[in-house]
């Protein structure tokens, strides 16, 4: 059997982690190959090894068999390696064809010479399918557009092997779709790809085959036909995850919070981020906002949590209006509040796990008095959080936030605002960045809120997320509703439809 | 045995620890280089001028009150400097927190008669801080509401609060023939509480009094402010991160002016102190920004922003400066020597950039 590249028995250890510890992948030409694994399985590691951004301690790459040194990305490029970053590398003020021949620019005379890239940018754009405007400018065109500059980028340069770092996560259903044909045309012209993920739906839509990482060890190697989501997801996280997040049918019951014709200002003159918006969450339901990021969830969340003003409209909480509350009286008045950054907002990460802990509830008699912080009780409320919510981190409740990992630090978050049992519970992108294992957790607790008859506001940009969890559907679509779907009679193409604009509820 | 060995790699590995190593690593350098400087400047008398300076404080009784002394007026600026800090404020605007604050101090103990006894210096010590709180309520209102870099604002009242203290010296308190201001009344000075007696050389006594009690004292409640009370957990709060203290309902704006308030009143009972000591000093008008304000930053810096470090280091560095008088015993012109502690002050505050390195050298020792 011929590969392409062969990265054989690598190991990289870093200050305190092994993070690839004897790892084996092995790609064929013209196959789409998955790299899965959890957050911190050593998948990124791997790849920036092959991108020669790292060297590895131990272990050979080889290119159709030969041994090859990649010491830098440049050595990368020579051998035809090519990599879409996570976040992408564009210049925003920049066309589009200026941005591909960035770095490998034709001159004459010190000139810049672009015809020659034009047509050749124009031809390959073509061949795959890829319809992109090379004159656009990047500020002006969609995040799937740009994603497709970035695989022209490593097609102009005559990449063979292209490496994707988790290139849905910022998609529309739809373009995830168009991605994945492109990735089709891709490998059947010759090309081999290697994609990092931690979806399984996609692996099962486009790739031929699969490697699982687990904690820097390589598990399995699988043909995807032979395997189903659930072996797969167990391989990748050790033990069997509930992929469906298993709740009863919600049974909601008074309005909890109401939103009335709310509407917030932008940040550019003339046009609210949120405008006109109308809806309410009952107790004991789950009610998803869904939406294409920087659609005007992050500002009605705001507004509602008292983070922005609003300029119009009313919040109405358990029949109060709250809408112009100073923030501590809106959380004393039953609002949970899981923020979308949580290094921004949600955590204080010089502090220790403990302090952040009591960070929305310091002032209360049980932890302090006359004005002095009672260090015993909020040690013990800490700990007690701690083994509940299974927070990990090397100093218990001593920890440094900042030292943390990201899905514990997250975990720390919903500790700290389920244990105040808020009536409404906002959770904002309470998954983002973190791995199936954790997910599973994190879904858990929010299903239990409400089955303890209290109201969830969901938002979240994923739609397996979106489907999932929640009993009601609303999408906001540049700051309006849109629709209004219940969860069970919802699917992600007709969501898809909703989030991007072309579709919108009868008003 | 080897139980013990581990107890002690882990106290090597400890925040604390580390920075306490770091500071007198720090200090170190910067004698070293201070000696360097000497030897420079001055080979012949090289090794005995360095003696004076190590030593120097600690010659004799009188000596070692005289560091207490000086080390008042720039405890209370640096713990005014490091409360800022802490809270995630610079505070430049020492200065002009420190002379307004002497000037309402020295206003008081010259104009007020009518109070009797140590009420009038206490009286003189309230009207000082509030004074130097006001001083800094401008900067943190422009930085909390319109988001004005505290810098720049304090640094222009920095120099308004000195022109106008010059103007308000000739206008009230002036004493013409000194260029000064009006010596205080008796009770306005502070009382030196016994002090003197056990800081004296023979018949020559220092000027020790009861100022550096009231700066330990102030180290002190700074110290319980910031770490034992729900005030100081939101204050430093909002200095590491005012975003999120702001979703905690911390009300972010009211803790921005606060922490400048109180930074402000920590510097203006420094310069009460300094011009209510009772040695002589009064306050002259020259267009020049007082010293005090500035020295507090790096003895903040070398107290690691801590309250009591910053006693420790407050303590030394007037240590140094006394050392230094002593220097010119052996022909050092006095500028050399200012230039020298200078050299030694600040030197050791860069070399608290080494802190991080220790840290990690006993992490990695650790892990073996």
């Amino acid at each position: 059997m011929e590969y392409i590249i062969e990265m054989l028995g690598i190991t990289k250890e870093f200050p305190g982690i092994k993070a690839n510890d004897n790892v084996t992948v092995q790609l064929k030409k013209g196959e789409i190959h998955a790299l899965l694994g959890e957050n911190g399985a050593g998948k990124s590691t791997l790849m920036s090894i092959l991108f020669g951004m790292y060297q590895p301690d131990k272990g050979v790459i080889r290119k159709n068999g030969q041994e090859v040194k990649i010491t830098n990305p440049n050595d990368a490029n020579r051998l035809g390696i090519g990599m879409v970053h996570q976040h992408f590398k564009l210049v925003h003020n920049f066309t589009v064809l200026e941005n591909i021949i960035l770095g490998v620019e034709d001159t004459k005379y010190g000139k810049l010479e672009m015809s020659a890239a034009r047509e050749k940018v124009l031809k390959l754009s073509e061949m795959y399918g890829l319809m992109i405007d090379p004159d656009a400018y990047i500020q002006d065109i969609t995040v799937g557009m740009q994603q497709r500059v970035e695989i022209l980028k490593m097609l102009y340069r005559d990449n063979e092997i292209l490496i994707l770092d988790e290139p849905t996560a910022v998609l529309t259903p739809q373009e995830i779709d168009e991605l994945i044909n492109i990735m089709r045309n891709l490998a059947d012209e010759g090309k081999s790809i290697l994609f990092i993920t931690h979806k399984l739906n996609e692996i099962k839509s486009v790739a031929d085959r699969c490697t699982v990482l687990r904690k820097g060890q390589t598990i399995a190697t699988v043909n995807v036909a032979d395997a189903d989501k659930e072996q797969l997801s167990e391989m990748m996280v050790g033990r069997k995850v509930k992929l469906q997040v298993e709740k009863e049918k919600s049974n909601p019951g008074n309005p909890v919070l109401k939103v009335e014709n709310l509407s917030v200002k932008g940040r550019t003159e003339g046009k609210n981020s949120v405008n006109n918006v109308l809806f309410e969450v009952r107790a004991g339901e789950i009610v998803c906002i869904a939406g294409i990021d920087g659609n005007g969830q992050t500002e009605l969340v705001e507004a509602i949590t008292g983070l922005k003003d609003s300029i119009q409209g009313k919040i109405i909480l358990n029949g109060k209006d709250i809408t112009k509350m100073p923030i501590r009286r809106r959380t004393l008045s039953g609002i949970g509040h899981i923020p979308e950054d949580r290094h921004k907002h949600g955590l204080v990460l010089e502090y220790t796990v403990e302090e952040n802990m009591v960070l929305q509830s310091y002032f209360e008699p049980r932890f302090q008095k006359f004005g002095f912080l009672r260090f015993d009780s909020i040690k013990e409320y800490a700990k007690g959080l701690i083994s509940q919510y299974d927070v990990r981190s090397g100093m218990g409740e001593k920890t440094v936030v900042r030292s943390m990992s990201g899905g514990n630090q997250q975990k720390a978050i919903i500790a700290r605002e389920i244990d105040r049992n808020p009536d409404l519970l906002i959770a904002v992108q309470p998954t983002r960045g973190l791995d199936v294992g954790a997910n599973e957790y994190i879904h858990k607790k929010i299903v239990e809120h409400r089955d303890s008859g209290k109201a969830v506001l969901l938002v979240s940009l994923e739609l397996d997320e979106v489907l999932n969890v929640s009993d009601r559907i609303l999408v906001i679509y540049e700051g309006e509703l849109v629709a209004d779907i219940p969860a069970d009679e919802a699917n992600a193409q007709e969501l898809g439809l909703y989030m991007s604009g072309s579709k919108r509820r009868e008003q | 045995m080897k139980k013990e060995h581990n107890k002690k790699c882990s106290l090597l590995a400890t925040e604390s620890f580390g920075s306490f190593s770091a500071s007198v690593m720090a200090v170190l350098v910067g004698l070293l280089f201070g000696l360097v400087i000497l030897l420079l400047t001055n080979p012949s008398q090289a090794v005995y001028g360095f003696k004076a300076i190590l030593f120097g404080g600690l010659s004799d009784m009188k000596n070692l009150g005289q560091v207490l002394y000086f080390a008042t007026p720039i405890i209370m600026t640096g713990l005014s400097v490091a409360f800022a800090n802490k809270t995630g404020l610079f505070n430049i605007g020492a200065s002009g927190q420190f002379i307004t604050g002497a000037f309402a101090a020295v206003f008081v103990g010259v104009k007020v008669q009518s109070l009797t006894g140590v009420s009038h210096w206490l009286f003189a010590l309230f009207m000082a801080t509030l004074v130097g709180a006001f001083w800094a309520v401008l900067p943190g209102v422009l930085k909390a509401y319109c988001n004005v870099n505290e810098v720049i604002s304090c640094i222009m009242m920095n120099y308004i609060g000195m022109y106008m203290v010059n103007l308000l010296v000739k206008n009230f308190v002036f004493d013409v023939r000194k260029n000064q201001s009006m010596a205080v009344a008796k009770t306005a000075v502070s009382p030196k509480m016994g002090l003197d007696s056990i800081f004296k050389t023979g018949y020559s006594t220092s000027s020790v009094n009861a100022g550096i009690l009231v700066a330990v004292l102030a180290g002190i409640i700074v110290y319980i402010i910031l770490e034992k009370t729900t005030f100081g957990f939101e204050l430093k709060a909002c200095g590491y991160n005012r975003e999120a203290s702001r979703y905690a309902g911390i009300n972010e704006k009211r803790s921005i002016v606060l922490s400048m308030m109180i930074a402000g009143a920590l510097s203006g009972l420094g310069g009460a102190l300094l011009y209510l000591a009772g040695s002589g000093k009064s306050i002259e008008v020259l267009d020049v920004l007082a010293a005090e304000g500035f020295n507090g930053i790096p003895v903040a810096l070398l107290g690691l922003n801590h309250p009591i470090g910053v006693v420790i280091s407050g303590i030394f560095i007037a240590y140094l400066n006394v050392g230094g008088f002593n220097m010119q015993l052996y022909n050092f012109a006095p500028q050399v020597i200012e230039v020298i502690i200078s050299v030694i002050i600040y030197f050791s505050a860069f070399a608290l950039l080494m802190k991080g390195f220790i840290m990690r050298l006993a992490k990695g020792k650790e892990e073996k």
